[in-house]
């Protein structure tokens, strides 16, 4: 047992956590018995991405520490979240381990009881490492992971924050600052569009559904939350309608034609093109960015935060984690592999290939796993962004519905539909589908 | 052949005067005692199943199994509120009050209209013109006509991938054909307003060849004999296309007509793989709308709603459409008596 703890650690020395393992204090507490559920085999579903490969990619090193087997697969994100709930609803899933997100299924998976609760796990020497507590995932983290209850239902594994990439020969061109709040940002984009050049100042998703990910950071950062105290929703304010003006006002002056068609590859598409001087999307865009065969923009892209609003400096968040059906019969050996999945090595090599930022601070505060991550920028935009983080979706059954319909009042005010009026419309059709589907 | 006989004038009298006279269900029972034999001339018999039945069985378990249940099922469960994960509760018509009142359904039900029109239109119209060109005999005309019949054969999916390049707005290659010729830059899918036209592009572009080989298939079949006359009495080509060509081949373009008809309301692939309902809304179909309500929200009593009265919708365009042809069809028919 104690050879494959050594092994696995020499493993992980290449990675540049191995510093960081080693500050750990092994064995502090009861030794963790890899081995316990050696010879199970466990199937995991997957979304397809990084997260997904680089999994994939390592999961032999778990097999040689436990002796589990896993049989995994990753599916089209789309797909594999239909096929999860199909499965899970149908009492008997495939799988013992289940990739869920969070600003998506969290409530749903919650309210149907599908999860286990991994609390006493946690707390168990026998099945968790010292170094893996609680306290270490960041609060949107925990807040994603936990349900009413204080249980933790899964482990949260990656996060993703909204920040602002930026095209620094653009600005140097138009001599213009990069923007600290959301007004000069709007002023900004306006100096740097040449629609004569096909130099657009700012992309973003104008697309239907996918929009909602990005106006949440300007509806957070003018004030604005998803639901009052009561569950109701509350998207038809004013802060909402001034996120709306902006987002109107960027995409409508500012952005190349057909916008409102844009989801994050027609944005980066632009934006590598060094067609578009600002972009706001999630973090885990660097590696195309700086990738010389893709990308006529490397070495010129600025990272930084998502500018404040009047009344807020927020990084829209959203995430993803890693879940044991309740109906699972290897719970103990799930759990092994979750958090693995989890793990500092893990999550070292996610974080420095750019696939993914962890959920856990000691991870992304770590100099030693720094040290791996290429572009320094961006890991200061991430770690900064964490601070601010505040999920941009409400947790509610619904939130496919909410996007489908508040995206399309959004992409409706590219055509030049009033923004107040668009909001109000969808707010109408959308109350009552969250009655419906909170009251039962 | 035979339809080509039911098109001539005589044919279709008499078709017509069998349904005058004789109402559905007599003909129906007509219809019955010819196949069965099972004897209307003896009602005092005691019933006994007809001797043919037991091969019926098989066909019948297929059915029952694969369009029966199904439906009754569906049915059935559009009398529930059912979200995958919580209960299910009996609320009768409830969904289907819910229709009305939902904003998307509605539009949705406009979009396939309009969508549907179009795209049985156009294929029509172009399919009907590569026939009667290709009708013409030409060097190389076989080959030409396999290489205009190869949209047909594509996968949906990846037709879908190519037209979203080419509709890219800054980078694709129809905005680049357009500057050629001087025209302005178009925002295809891109934009609320020309999203189904430009979808109904492609869906032409596909099924414009499968119109084609249809009435080719019509226009291999009219006899020569009027085409004579017609030049005997001096007609030019749209006289002849007009009083000879068209009516004989009308048949055939109902046919065509039909089958596009049912493909273009019940498509799917193409729209969500190219704009999966948007910009906003503005491509969302019936189907579109199912899809999401069914497999996205989980709803599947209210998706189960959608999907009968989207059935009903289709029952309804075919009875139009058999409604029309017996009208056109009859006018073709003054038409050449002329």
């Amino acid at each position: 047992m104690s050879h494959h703890l050594i092994s696995r650690r020499q493993m992980l020395a290449g990675t540049a956590a191995a510093g960081a393992v080693g500050l750990t204090g092994f064995p502090a507490r009861a030794e963790l018995n890899w081995k316990k559920y050696s010879g199970t085999t466990l199937e995991v579903i997957l979304a397809k991405g990084p997260r997904g490969d680089n999994l994939q990619k390592y999961i032999k090193e778990f097999t040689e520490l436990s002796g589990i087997k896993v049989e995994s697969e990753q599916i089209p994100e789309q797909q594999q979240r239909q096929k999860c709930v199909i499965e899970l609803s149908s009492g008997k899933p495939s799988f013992d381990v289940v990739h869920l997100s969070y600003h998506v299924q969290k409530r749903q998976f919650e309210k149907a009881g599908w999860l286990a609760d991994m609390s006493g796990f946690l707390k168990d020497p026998s099945l968790t490492p010292p170094d893996l507590v609680e306290s270490d995932f960041s609060a949107a983290g925990l807040q994603y992971a936990r349900n009413d209850k204080g249980q933790m239902l899964s482990l949260p594994w990656s996060v993703d924050y909204f920040i602002l990439y930026y095209n620094k020969e653009l600005f140097q061109k138009k001599g213009v600052e990069v923007p600290k709040t959301l007004d000069e940002m709007a002023v900004a984009a306006e100096k740097l569009t040449d629609p004569k050049e096909g130099i657009y100042g700012f992309v973003g998703r104008g697309l239907r559904n996918a929009n909602m990910a990005m106006w949440t950071n300007f509806y957070l950062n003018y004030g604005g939350e998803f639901l009052d105290a009561k569950g109701n929703i509350l998207t038809d304010g004013p802060e909402a309608v001034e996120a709306t003006k902006l987002y109107q006002r960027l995409l409508t002056k500012c952005a190349p034609p057909g916008v409102a068609g844009f989801n994050w590859m027609e944005s980066m598409a632009s934006f590598t093109q060094g067609r578009a001087a600002m972009w706001i999307d999630a973090d885990g865009w660097a590696p195309p960015l700086e990738d010389p065969a893709a990308s006529r923009v490397v070495g010129k892209v600025g990272y930084t935060l998502v500018p404040a609003g009047p009344k807020g400096k927020f990084s829209s968040t959203y995430g993803d984690g890693v879940g044991i059906p309740a109906a699972s019969k290897n719970k103990e050996a799930a759990y092994l592999l979750c958090q693995w999945v989890v793990s500092r090595g893990q999550g070292a090599r996610l974080l420095q290939a750019g696939g993914g930022v962890p959920f856990r601070n000691s991870i992304v505060d770590d100099p030693e796993v720094a040290k791996g991550v290429k572009t320094k920028e961006w890991l200061q935009s991430v770690v900064d962004s964490a601070k601010i983080s505040k999920l941009g979706l409400p947790v509610i059954i619904p939130v496919a519905e909410f996007r489908d319909i508040v995206g399309a009042a959004l992409t409706a005010t590219l055509s030049g539909a009033d923004p107040a009026t668009e909001l109000k419309k969808a707010h109408e059709q959308f109350r009552p589908i969250l009655e419906r589907s909170e009251k039962a | 052949m035979s339809v080509v006989t039911q098109a001539s004038p005589a044919a279709d009298k008499a078709f017509s005067s069998e349904v005058g006279t004789g109402s559905r269900e007599e003909n129906a029972s007509k219809q019955d005692s010819r196949a069965g034999g099972s004897g209307d001339a003896a009602p005092a018999r005691e019933w006994r199943p007809p001797s043919y039945w037991p091969f019926v069985i098989p066909a019948l378990v297929v059915v029952l199994a694969v369009i029966v249940f199904p439906w009754v099922f569906t049915i059935w469960m559009s009398m529930q509120e059912w979200k995958v994960g919580s209960p299910t509760v009996f609320v009768g018509l409830a969904n289907y009050l819910r229709l009305p009142t939902d904003p998307r359904f509605v539009e949705a039900v406009g979009h396939t209209l309009s969508y549907t029109a179009l795209s049985v239109v156009l294929p029509l119209v172009f399919g009907t013109l590569a026939a009667v060109v290709f009708h013409q005999k030409f060097a190389a005309r076989g080959f030409l006509r396999g290489i205009f019949i190869m949209p047909m054969m594509a996968t949906p999916v990846a037709i879908a991938l190519v037209w979203t390049m080419m509709f890219h707005p800054q980078l694709g290659v129809l905005n680049y054909l357009l500057s050629l010729v001087g025209l302005p830059p178009q925002l295809w899918v891109f934009n609320p307003t020309t999203v189904i036209p430009s979808l109904v592009l492609v869906e032409t572009w596909q099924w414009t060849p499968l119109v084609m080989l249809i009435v080719l298939g019509g226009l291999a079949a009219i006899p020569t004999e009027p085409y004579e006359s017609a030049q005997i009495d001096g007609a030019n080509f749209w006289q002849v296309f007009r009083f000879i060509t068209l009516p004989l081949i009308m048949p055939f373009l109902f046919i065509a007509g039909m089958i596009r008809m049912i493909d273009a309301v019940k498509s799917f692939d193409i729209i969500f793989a190219i704009t999966q309902g948007g910009p906003g809304s503005a491509s969302e179909t019936i189907n579109v709308y199912l899809y999401s309500v069914a497999f996205v929200y989980y709803d599947l009593g209210y998706g189960s709603a959608i999907a009968v009265v989207f059935f009903l919708l289709i029952v309804a365009l075919a009875a139009l459409l058999l409604y029309l042809r017996k009208r056109l069809l009859w006018t073709s028919e003054l038409g050449d008596g002329a």
